[in-house]
């Protein structure tokens, strides 16, 4: 190191990797409820898109000869490829896992320049790009509670075996579908939508999206923790029920209300751990407030009239194409100089 | 009393228990002094003696060059033994004309004059005992403390500076305990300088004796102490000011412009010495602390001393330091030679462990923004930085590269450890040899378009005086002519 340091020679104890293993830990009790509504293939699959993710990263790296090591501590690819698999359905086979975090962690994220250069989510990213290209074993929900044996579900997640019975449909699914049936609101929501069930996550979804406690404790442990704010995830759920409240008051037996979109889909995972990635969100609380509203509404208004029955994704990765413009007018204003960054006027005391 | 927010700010540990609780000593007299000509902002001033003279403590040295400048007198009484060169307290560690004193251990005053009924002086008065003092802003930013008082005359508030924000420090701290009564009345003919209105204290709160004992001092005055709350940078000027007053310092402007006057507690000792018993500003408090230093102190030292004197009064070290500080560790400077001297602006000297540092190699930026949280003046540090590294000067002037105040709280709080305050000032010394280049250019340009002018003009003044000397010839043998054909008409 140079031996003449500029000032200042103190520093806060931390680190990029310090906040990655925060954000891993707040992960935690979601996933490993998701382990257990789900049993073994959601562990497969998890743990295959892991690898994937590190050593497609570790590859890229060294071709272009940085230090794999650092590049693998930061954390940053292992939180990517995590929150995929959280974004999978469970029983997805491996090759979509792979192919996803290979995707997120070289398309998404080197092909960019790194970590910190990306305009796009990459988790997010990669989950559009493998539900447009594999819609079927995308959308391939099953029922929770149910326990293949260990032996069983690498059969799932390897061999691609389906198990007959298991397949349910989730409801945001359920209800589009009986959308084009005809069937309204008041009979499609009955025996899909029991709300303490939608609380804790014992429903049909992507592996880790289903607990809404367990991922609201994890990012109010993350604001705790001041890795995040406040501002962008409140302004998501805003965005989302607010547009319901309304439409559910005109007319609810079409459009549902806050409570069952606030608790369905991936709209508490992509509120507390997407929306909220440093990378690719605005730079001002003001900025994140726009930002968590714009990918709030624009959730709903895909869920609502959009061809996909969850479109968190989609609105995440608008909202990140949006990114530059609204840091472009949305900046503090600066001590001594008004909104515009003119010089304040002394006001003369008569 | 009402206090106003603070944008931003950052809380590094305060480590101010390794040296409160010393009372200030003063230092043994140095054998050898090495007082810079340059201890403050302005031009340096010029020696008025010369080698083998004796002095006397007190004693003129140098006198201040012009309007911005601050006079240097003789720390204690002793020889001249040089006027040249010697290391600078500043990281180049580049010499700087300084002058040489050997102290002759009587340490015998000149004649000095004080003043009986100090607060009974004119304001002018006041302003030019202050000045021939060679008295500066003990805060750390060392403006010639005159010159202040003569701009700001007539402002509402006076403000003094008591926060002493910096870690470690605790220089200002224990002159406020020590020394309240000489401090309250330092303060009382500041504010009679500049006919202030209202005189306002703000301490942060983790000074309470302090705070007690200027309250104590103040009793009766029109001086009212301000408890603040503990932040990072609180004792920075524009953040005092905003803190107390709720007011903000137009962009480009100063703090007269508002009203605002902003001193510091230890500057006003300084006045207070320098008006009622004629002592110039020879010695100022020092802490000396960091994990490094084995006894953390606070001394009385004398302008000149070698601050290897200062860590060898604290014991030496009790391990190797890693960095050397002059300053605060937020906004001070880092040293390498023991040998420079302590000046006028030197609050702390630290000696630095690796862990209490805790700098590591910079990462790369994942805009979290923190560092937009932190910044005080509601800057973008981020985007600052990365117009900078893309060599984009005037998108970060854009950005309000030049309303950085360099408090570092970016810097302190970075997860990737980039240093970026460190970009800022760069590109801010970048700025100014741009400006000065463009100075000079233009300058070159006046100059040479003024030569071209000249030129044309001797040629063209050069050609009209051929041009009359031409016709003046002409004239006269046309006149020859004519003279000879008259004359031989005549003849005919």
């Amino acid at each position: 190191m140079n031996p003449i340091a500029h000032s200042p020679h103190a520093h806060a104890p931390a680190s990029i990797g310090k906040v990655m293993a925060t954000v891993l830990l707040a992960l935690v009790p979601a996933t490993l409820f998701g382990f257990w509504l789900y049993g073994w293939p959601a562990v497969n699959l998890w743990a295959v898109a892991l690898i994937a993710a590190i050593a497609g990263e570790a590859f890229v790296v060294r071709m272009q000869g940085r230090k794999v090591r650092t590049v693998i501590m930061d954390g940053s690819g292992i939180l990517t490829a995590w929150l995929l698999a959280l974004s999978l359905p469970p029983y997805a086979p491996w090759w979509i896992a792979v192919l996803g975090s290979l995707f997120a962690v070289i398309i998404g994220k080197q092909v960019f320049g790194g970590l910190g250069q990306n305009v796009f989510n990459p988790a997010m990213a990669a989950r559009v790009m493998l539900l447009i290209s594999f819609p079927l074993e995308m959308t391939t929900w099953v029922a929770p509670s149910q326990a293949p044996g260990l032996l069983e579900s690498l059969r799932i997640t390897f061999l691609s075996q389906p198990i007959d019975g298991m397949a349910s449909a989730s409801l945001l699914g359920h209800v589009k579908t009986e959308f084009t049936r005809g069937i309204g609101l008041d009979q499609a929501l009955v025996g899909y939508y029991t709300p303490m069930d939608m609380l804790w996550g014992s429903r049909a979804g992507s592996l880790g999206e289903t607990a809404a406690v367990l991922l609201l404790i994890g990012g109010l442990f993350l604001i705790a923790r001041r890795i995040i704010t406040w501002h962008a995830p409140f302004a998501m759920l805003l965005g989302v029920a607010v547009p319901a409240l309304l439409f559910n008051a005109i007319d609810a037996n079409h459009y549902a209300g806050p409570m069952v979109h606030l608790l369905s889909g991936g709209l508490m995972l992509g509120a507390f751990f997407i929306v909220t990635d440093p990378v690719t969100s605005p730079n001002t609380a003001l900025g994140q407030f726009i930002f968590g509203l714009g990918c709030g509404m624009l959730t709903w208004i895909i869920r609502t009239w959009g061809g996909y029955p969850e479109g968190v994704a989609f609105a995440v990765l608008l909202m990140n194409a949006a990114t530059p413009i609204i840091d472009q007018y949305v900046k503090p204003r600066i001590y001594g100089r008004d909104r515009k960054g003119v010089a304040l006027v002394v006001k003369k005391e008569l | 009393m009402k206090l106003f927010d603070l944008k931003g700010g950052v809380h590094p540990e305060g480590k101010k228990n390794l040296s409160a609780e010393r009372r200030i000593r003063a230092l043994p007299l140095p054998k050898k002094l090495y007082v810079p000509m340059q201890q403050h902002i302005g031009a340096p001033a010029a020696p008025v003696v010369n080698v083998g003279d004796h002095v006397f403590k007190g004693q003129l040295i140098a006198s201040a060059q012009g309007n911005v400048s601050a006079a240097v007198h003789a720390p204690t009484s002793g020889a001249i033994t040089a006027l040249g060169d010697h290391v600078a307290p500043h990281p180049s560690g580049l010499p700087v004309p300084t002058i040489t004193l050997e102290s002759d251990g009587k340490d015998e005053w000149c004649a000095i004059q004080g003043c009986e009924q100090p607060l009974e002086l004119a304001a002018e008065e006041i302003a030019a005992r202050v000045g021939a003092a060679g008295i500066v802003g003990l805060g750390g930013a060392t403006f010639p403390s005159a010159l202040k008082l003569n701009v700001s005359r007539g402002v509402q508030t006076l403000i003094m500076n008591g926060g002493e924000c910096e870690p470690y420090l605790t220089c200002d701290d224990r002159i406020m305990r020590e020394r309240a009564v000489e401090i309250v009345e330092g303060i009382l003919l500041i504010a009679r300088a500049v006919d202030a209105k209202k005189i306002l204290v703000g301490i942060e709160d983790n000074k309470p004796e302090a705070i007690e004992a200027m309250q104590a001092a103040a009793q009766g005055t029109a001086v009212k102490v301000v408890t603040m709350p503990s932040m990072y940078p609180m004792g920075s000027e524009k953040q005092i000011i905003q803190v107390l007053t709720g007011l903000e310092v137009p962009a480009g402007g100063r703090p007269a412009d508002i009203g605002v006057l902003v001193h510091n507690v230890a500057t006003a000792f300084a006045v207070q010495q320098a008006i009622r018993y004629g002592k110039p500003l020879i010695s100022r408090i020092v802490t000396v602390s960091g994990g490094a230093i084995k006894t953390a102190c606070n001394v009385e030292a004398l302008v000149g001393t070698p601050v290897q004197e200062l860590i060898d009064f604290a014991d030496g070290y009790v391990q190797p330091a890693s960095r050397l500080v002059l300053g605060g560790p937020m906004m001070g400077q880092q040293f390498t030679n023991t040998n420079v001297p302590v000046v006028k602006g030197s609050s702390g000297v630290l000696a630095l462990m690796t862990t209490e540092i805790g700098q590591s190699e910079a990462s790369p930026c994942i805009r979290c923004s923190t560092c937009v949280r932190a910044c005080p003046v509601g800057l973008l540090p981020l985007e600052m930085a990365a117009h900078i590294r893309a060599a984009d000067l005037t998108g970060a002037v854009a950005l309000g590269l030049k309303d950085c105040i360099a408090c570092g709280s970016c810097s302190y709080v970075c997860p990737a450890h980039i240093p970026l305050v460190h970009f800022f000032n760069y590109a801010k010394g970048d700025l100014a040899a741009q400006e000065r280049s463009k100075l000079k250019q233009e300058a070159t340009k006046k100059l040479a378009d003024a030569r071209l002018e000249r030129i044309a003009r001797i040629e063209r003044e050069r050609a009209e005086a051929a041009a009359r000397r031409k016709a003046a010839r002409e004239a006269k043998e046309r006149a020859a002519k004519e003279a000879a054909a008259k004359a031989a008409e005549e003849a005919v």
